[in-house]
């Protein structure tokens, strides 16, 4: 997998979340996303932002565009310094949750993106790296 | 700070969401429809999220609180004309909004609204005396 | 300095006539696919870049960045044949004409020096043997492209989406229904939807061969977004042997509305759009006159 562009943002309030979903479309829409496959990129991005917010009061978004086998694709890594997953596989079952949300938002995550990979250190934070491709396959 | 203006139209209310959501504006919207649907005895709630891209699982889980407050104050709930990329990637992401009504557009939820109020008959009487208002606190 | 990269150097213009003489004289040549001077060209700069790789001194590890420029080189040449039409032997053939023009050049000058000959030109076939090995697999992922794109096409065009009456579309799917083509009926069939403002979809699964737990998923799954959107969805053309199926698995499709057959599943919709298609006259359509 090869970058080819890559760029930085920080997660600190709320607010920043729509620009950051709006950064997310622009990428898509440069690398020729569909419409459908878009959507759920940010989508997923949207509940990993929260995630970040709610757990560990923000972090550092990275936002890319690779190329792996002459495709293009999206990749954006979530890293946070909050407090980190004890149970992984736990976290990663629909309906679990911690706060008092539907639980839906790792393994719904998952769902909607090409590669997903998560690792977390308990007390110094959690890296969760989201790739999708072009045509989402 | 930012409001989703909220309009009565008769014995509904209607909320048309033109802007891209996060988390306290949707959480704002929740408490004023509820305040609103106590206030005015409405029998029904129309949600036209047409102009929205992005439904996660935060946004999805206040659409079915809504419904599910609303009903306990006796008043049906329609979310009208989301989009079909949003329907696939909630879906996915494993959200169906049990116990939302949906309908195609406004037209079509209006019509819903009525059925499942049985209000076509008794329309006329209950409408005459209140004038519509719009709803800004 | 290797003995190779002195010579390749040295030899380039030689080397470069007998190549592309061997190219040329082989059989298979295409020249309806490429010109003299492409070949030419392609061949001079892959020439270049090896001679410089092999300046480096590493003249094993094809895989080491010395040789990306080579590598890419070919990769390149290779997929661009692949779509082109190329037979993987005009392929490899390409790379491996290259091994007979340079060692003619090495027997030549090395004559006199047997033992130096020997060693270099094992060194110089093991190489380019590992890029032809090299090439072939960028071959075959350039041909499983093209297999790709064709299987998008085939989804593309094989889920239409029909108009049956003001307000039903009707969706025939046909062949195994997997998660990239349920995508597609999904994006077909909800886009439909809202251009024709219908409120019931039929998706009639006669021509699918089987339902397993997967397919049963991607129906369940097309069935909720129609519903998300505000529409109904009623699955029509379960034949016996797939209701026994989805028994056996212990499919739950109880909160769908199936019906066996395509026109029960449009009966079904003329009453929930409250229509009524009754015969006028009995007589009017009783046979016909064959002249």
């Amino acid at each position: 997998m090869i970058t080819m562009s890559k760029d930085t943002m920080q997660i600190v309030r709320e607010q920043d979340v729509v620009p950051f979903r709006n950064r997310v479309r622009e990428l898509a829409v440069k690398i020729g996303m569909s419409l459908v496959n878009q959507t759920k990129l940010i989508t997923a991005a949207s509940e990993l932002v929260r995630n970040m917010l709610k757990y560990a009061n923000g972090g550092k978004i990275t936002l890319e565009i690779v190329n792996k086998n002459g495709q293009n694709g999206i990749r954006l890594i979530f890293a946070d310094e909050g407090p980190g997953i004890e149970n992984i596989p736990q976290a990663m079952q629909d309906g679990f949750s911690t706060g008092k949300s539907l639980g839906l938002g790792l393994p719904g995550t998952k769902r909607l993106v090409n590669e997903f990979d998560i690792k977390s250190v308990v007390g110094s934070g959690t890296t969760v790296t989201v790739t999708h491709w072009k045509n989402g396959r | 700070m930012d409001r989703i203006p909220i309009l009565k139209m008769g014995p509904f209310l209607l909320v048309t969401i033109q802007v891209d959501l996060y988390d306290r504006l949707a959480l704002n919207l929740e408490n004023d429809l509820i305040a609103m649907v106590s206030k005015t005895g409405a029998r029904g709630v129309l949600i036209d999220i047409s102009a929205v891209n992005i439904v996660d699982s935060f946004m999805g889980r206040i659409l079915g609180n809504i419904a599910s407050m609303s009903r306990i104050m006796d008043a049906e709930t329609v979310v009208v004309g989301m989009q079909p990329a949003v329907a696939i990637t909630l879906v996915e992401l494993g959200l169906t909004l049990q116990g939302v009504h949906t309908a195609l557009n406004v037209e079509k939820g209006m019509d819903l609204l009525y059925d499942r109020t049985d209000l076509l008959t008794t329309q006329e009487d209950e409408d005459n005396g209140e004038a519509p208002d719009d709803y800004n606190e | 300095m290797n003995q190779s990269a002195q010579l390749l150097k040295k030899k380039k213009k030689t080397i470069l006539e007998n190549w592309i003489k061997n190219q040329l004289t082989e059989e298979s040549l295409r020249e309806d696919l490429i010109s003299n001077d492409e070949l030419r060209r392609q061949s001079e700069e892959l020439l270049d870049k090896l001679t410089s790789a092999l300046e480096k001194g590493n003249t094993e590890d094809i895989y080491n960045s010395d040789f990306e420029q080579v590598t890419d080189i070919l990769s390149d040449i290779s997929v661009t044949r692949a779509r082109q039409g190329f037979s993987p032997r005009e392929v490899t053939l390409y790379v491996l004409s290259l091994k007979q023009a340079v060692t003619d050049v090495m027997e030549k000058e090395l004559r006199d020096k047997p033992e130096v000959l020997y060693k270099e030109i094992l060194q110089f076939n093991k190489l380019i043997d590992s890029l032809s090995i090299h090439t072939f697999e960028t071959y075959l992922r350039g041909r499983e492209e093209v297999i790709l794109r064709q299987t998008d096409e085939i989804n593309e065009i094989s889920t239409p989406v029909i108009r049956v009456w003001d307000g039903i579309l009707a969706l025939p799917i046909i062949g195994t229904l997997d998660s990239s083509r349920t995508q597609i009926v999904m994006e077909n069939l909800l886009q439909e939807i809202v251009n024709t403002g219908s409120n019931i979809a039929i998706l009639d699964i006669s021509g699918v061969p089987a339902v397993d737990s997967l397919v049963a998923q991607h129906l369940i799954k097309t069935v909720s977004a129609t519903r998300l959107m505000g529409a109904e969805c009623i699955i029509s053309g379960i034949r016996a042997e797939i209701a026994q199926t989805i028994v056996h698995l212990g499919i739950d499709l109880s909160n769908i509305k199936t019906k066996a057959s395509l026109s029960s599943a449009l009966q079904l919709a003329f009453s929930m759009l409250a229509l009524e298609v009754k015969k006028k006259n009995a007589n009017s359509f009783s046979g016909k006159v064959i002249r």
